[in-house]
């Protein structure tokens, strides 16, 4: 097999592409190719990963354009005909040096965006029912399984139109909390996400539908939350 | 502005859109047939002028274009140009009273309240 001609951003924001040779290996993944880059060619580079297997969302990056989780996508999936990767940190977020965001940014929105659970229940009292084929819970279903890798957050036109957007990621997490009939603050969360930054900021370009790598569509769950605001809204909930 | 009256806003907005696309359908329809009929514009507005349901619809039509027109305006200079913040709003405020004056002007014509 050949060689493949990776180029790697390098640095901060004023940084730029370096380029590299990397012997082309069968079941080769974009994660491994960095990894060669790492040990065998350049000590220096910064990246980040942890679990290799599609779970932890920290090996997020650009790849050839489009922000993938690189430990799951095979090199022969995205190299083009001259077998040319390029390689870059997620957009929309502050390069903390080569390939290495700073995720905070994102993870602020969530805190903002009223992401977490508030319920009524003590350990002392019994186990809340929830019917799994109710239509809530199938909606918690299909939007649960975010790894909060910010691949939806990168590739998010929105996200890059108006930096104080909650972003597709915190969305659907709250979407996941306002189909939640545990949850008690639902008017709490609707609150958080109202507004020019909130819910009714996103085009439905469904662009983190197309590019979440846990096949979530943030999009759906954006789309309830306008109808549940617009309801809320409407009563004189808010 | 508040994100309550931030909502009510892009409530509007939505709003205005469905009745637009009632709005615009009728209206391009009535002159596709009004046109194609031979009528010129004096005689389609001797038909217009002094007919109570044109000068409602038409001004429905104009308070819903500015509604849709300004809201709208108003995300696409935030996230175009990122023109936000109270003057960004003033001038729109400003924007959404000549589009009023202008589209009021031009009903009070088809009515025939000016002649």
């Amino acid at each position: 097999m050949s060689d493949l001609h990776v180029r790697i951003w390098r640095g901060d924001a004023e940084g730029g592409f370096s380029a590299y040779q990397v012997p082309r290996q069968e079941s080769q993944t974009v994660l491994d190719v960095v990894t060669y880059v790492q040990r065998q060619l350049d000590a220096t580079l910064a990246y980040r990963f942890a679990c290799r297997v599609g779970m932890c969302g920290s090996c997020a990056m650009t790849v050839n354009g489009v922000a993938r989780w690189t430990c799951r996508t095979h090199v022969s999936k995205v190299i083009d005909d001259q077998g040319a990767l390029e390689i870059a940190p997620l957009n929309h977020l502050p390069i903390v040096r080569d390939l290495v965001t700073d995720m905070a940014p994102f993870f602020d929105q969530w805190a903002a965006a009223s992401g977490q659970f508030s319920g009524a229940k003590t350990r002392h009292d019994d186990f809340a029912t929830v019917p799994p084929d109710s239509p809530a819970r199938r909606a918690i279903d299909a939007a649960i399984e975010c790894i909060g890798c910010g691949v939806c957050y990168a590739s998010c036109d929105t996200v890059a139109w108006n930096p104080a957007y909650l972003g597709p990621a915190a969305l659907n997490r709250v979407w996941t909390l306002v189909q939640d009939a545990r949850d008690t603050a639902t008017l709490d969360h609707l609150r958080a996400v109202s507004g020019d930054a909130g819910c009714q900021a996103c085009h439905t370009h469904v662009s983190c539908a197309e590019r979440c790598p846990k096949n979530i569509s943030p999009t759906v769950g954006i789309a309830g939350l306008k109808r549940a605001l617009t309801k809320a809204t409407l009563k004189g909930q808010l | 502005m508040s994100a309550r009256l931030q909502t009510w806003l892009w409530i509007a907005q939505r709003g205005s859109a469905m009745v637009l696309a009632v709005c615009v359908s009728v209206h391009l329809v009535t002159m596709v047939i009004a046109v194609r009929g031979g009528l010129s514009a004096a005689e389609i507005l001797a038909r217009t002028q002094g007919q109570l349901a044109w000068l409602i619809f038409y001004s429905v039509f104009v308070v819903t274009v500015t509604v849709h027109a300004v809201v709208g305006l108003r995300a696409v200079l935030g996230e175009t140009l990122g023109w936000r913040g109270w003057l960004r709003d003033l001038c729109l405020g400003a924007f959404a009273l000549l589009l009023i004056i202008v589209g009021a002007r031009a009903v009070l014509g088809v009515f025939g309240a000016g002649q």
